[in-house]
């Protein structure tokens, strides 16, 4: 059992990474009902700025130009390849959305010549190696679920009592009748991206620390992994996303620890087929209770 | 005023209204009956900003509504409620009032008009918790029209207010139409209820395939043959 906790550490900061993830599918899945498939390249994209701004720029100011075009990133790809097709069948943007992703791999394959880029600076302090439970680590391990949860408490307080919050609930429910109390959908359609991409930047720093380098590839595995743990967290609601990242981050990093590390991936994907099967809505999903 | 001149809308090439024109007063009630797809709704959805015109004009006090966004007609003082209630059932009650207020910033105004929506509505105080889905639909019709009158509208537009209710609720909504006319505000209402409707008008309009056929006051159009043939279901001796 003592040899399983260094594991069960770790899978709760893995599961963080998800979550900062996750939060960023579900939003958008909140409000459009769309998939957004680019977000592991956005993220991908963050480790990316991250790597040439901190090898370039002092900390303080490589963090916040990470955050910032990440944000810009997220926002234009809403704006150039979602809000032209609002009105087109959702089919439409989900393969657009695709699209998307594909043109950023390849524009990163273009930047940066198919290599994977050391992350050669990796942000100070937090990668930093600590000694817990007589095995060593990095600290960010320790910082992640921290950082994790009070990112989500502010974004779930953002959503329950600010105006722009309940802009957002009202749209997610019904586009025409919250237009017609003059609320401007398409930006609170942005500011939905804003937040998924600022969080999937955060969350882009604390896992890239953990890795020798930046590939473009590198956002598809914890995008597609944050997906299921939306997906099993109920696709739609925060707290469901975060749960189910917790919960596959984990159960990922308990069955290394167990000496399986090669079914680790396959069985977050066994899982997400067994929750579509089983349930799903998933562990907090919607539940379909409207009045005619 | 409110006014309305030539006004065509097409959805694709069905055209859903022929050219339309009409007149809501300041103060008055203004109903416009007529049958299911006569373009009854289209006509409020246009002057809201959500359909598109292919011509015409819509003002209010001379300002030319057609083509605004949504949010500036809102600010012109013209709000809709829609077809069907349309509560936000995620929202509690109290939220779906100040959704309603989207548009305003005067703090102290909101909460005022909140108190006066619930000294219209007592029973929308008592649940301002709860969450709009769990209303009943007579609640959340009283909801509806408490959301829209939030934006303080010199004009409500009712798209069918007694649509699904009890008739001893839909009686209550009609006094509450009258009541904030009294207050002040005009009123275009949309209905399929002809008789209460017209009851209730001062001025109605009868449309039919997105045409105007008939207007007067609503008393004229109550004692008139064909009105109370086609829509009161009274046989013509």
């Amino acid at each position: 059992m003592q040899g399983l906790l260094p594991y069960l550490i770790n899978g709760v900061s893995v599961g963080g990474q998800y979550a900062l993830i996750a939060i960023g599918y579900t939003l958008v899945y909140g409000i459009l009902r769309l998939i957004n498939f680019a977000h592991g390249d956005v993220f991908m994209v963050a480790g990316l700025i991250m790597v040439y701004s901190s090898a370039t720029m002092p900390i303080y100011l490589s963090i916040p130009l990470v955050l910032v075009l990440t944000v810009i990133l997220g926002f234009t790809i809403e704006r150039a390849a979602y809000k032209p097709l609002r009105t087109a069948p959702r089919m439409s943007v989900m393969i657009s959305a695709i699209g998307v992703s594909y043109l950023i791999q390849n524009l990163a394959f273009y930047f940066t010549g198919g290599l994977p880029q050391p992350v050669t600076n990796p942000i100070p302090w937090i990668s930093d190696n600590v000694t817990l439970f007589g095995e060593s680590t990095k600290r960010v391990t320790l910082v992640t679920p921290f950082l994790t949860v009070a990112l989500v408490f502010a974004l779930v307080y953002l959503i329950n009592n600010t105006k722009i919050g309940m802009g957002m609930r009202a749209v997610s429910k019904d586009f025409e009748t919250a237009q017609l109390m003059g609320i401007r959908i398409n930006s609170v359609i942005s500011m939905t991206f804003v937040i998924g991409s600022f969080l999937a930047a955060v969350g882009a720093m604390l896992y890239f620390t953990n890795y020798p380098s930046v590939a473009i590839t590198s956002g598809g595995m914890p995008g597609l992994k944050a997906f299921v743990a939306a997906v099993f967290g109920g696709i739609g609601s925060i707290p469901g996303a975060v749960v189910g990242a917790f919960l596959i981050g984990i159960s990922e990093e308990l069955i290394k620890g167990l000496g399986y590390s090669t079914f680790s991936d396959a069985f977050t994907f066994a899982l997400l087929i067994v929750v579509l099967c089983v349930k799903p809505t998933g562990l907090f999903g919607e539940k379909v209770t409207d009045k005619v | 005023m409110l006014k309305i001149e030539n006004l065509q809308v097409a959805y694709g090439g069905i055209q859903a209204l022929r050219g339309i024109d009409l007149e809501v007063p300041d103060g008055k009630i203004v109903t416009l009956i007529g049958a299911n797809g006569a373009g009854k709704s289209t006509t409020l959805r246009t002057i809201s900003g959500l359909v598109k015109a292919k011509a015409g004009s819509i003002t209010y006090d001379g300002q030319e509504l057609l083509g605004k966004p949504i949010n500036q007609i809102l600010e012109a003082g013209v709000a809709q409620v829609p077809e069907g209630r349309r509560v936000f059932a995620n929202l509690t009650v109290l939220e779906n009032l100040k959704a309603g207020a989207y548009l305003r910033k005067d703090k102290d105004g909101i909460k005022k008009d909140i108190q006066w929506v619930y000294e219209l509505f007592p029973r929308l105080e008592e649940r301002s918790w709860q969450l709009a889905g769990t209303l009943s639909g007579g609640e959340q019709q009283m909801l509806a029209v408490g959301r829209g009158l939030m934006s303080r509208p010199k004009v409500l537009m009712m798209d069918e207010p007694s649509l699904g209710l009890a008739p001893l609720v839909v009686q209550g909504i009609f006094d509450i139409i009258r009541e904030i006319n009294k207050q002040g505000v005009t009123i275009l209402l949309i209905e399929q209820n002809a008789n209460m409707a017209l009851k209730t008008a001062d001025i109605a309009y009868v449309l039919e395939t997105g045409r105007i056929t008939l207007s007067g006051t609503g008393a004229e159009l109550l004692a008139n043959e064909s009105v109370k043939e086609a829509y009161l279901g009274k046989k013509r001796k």
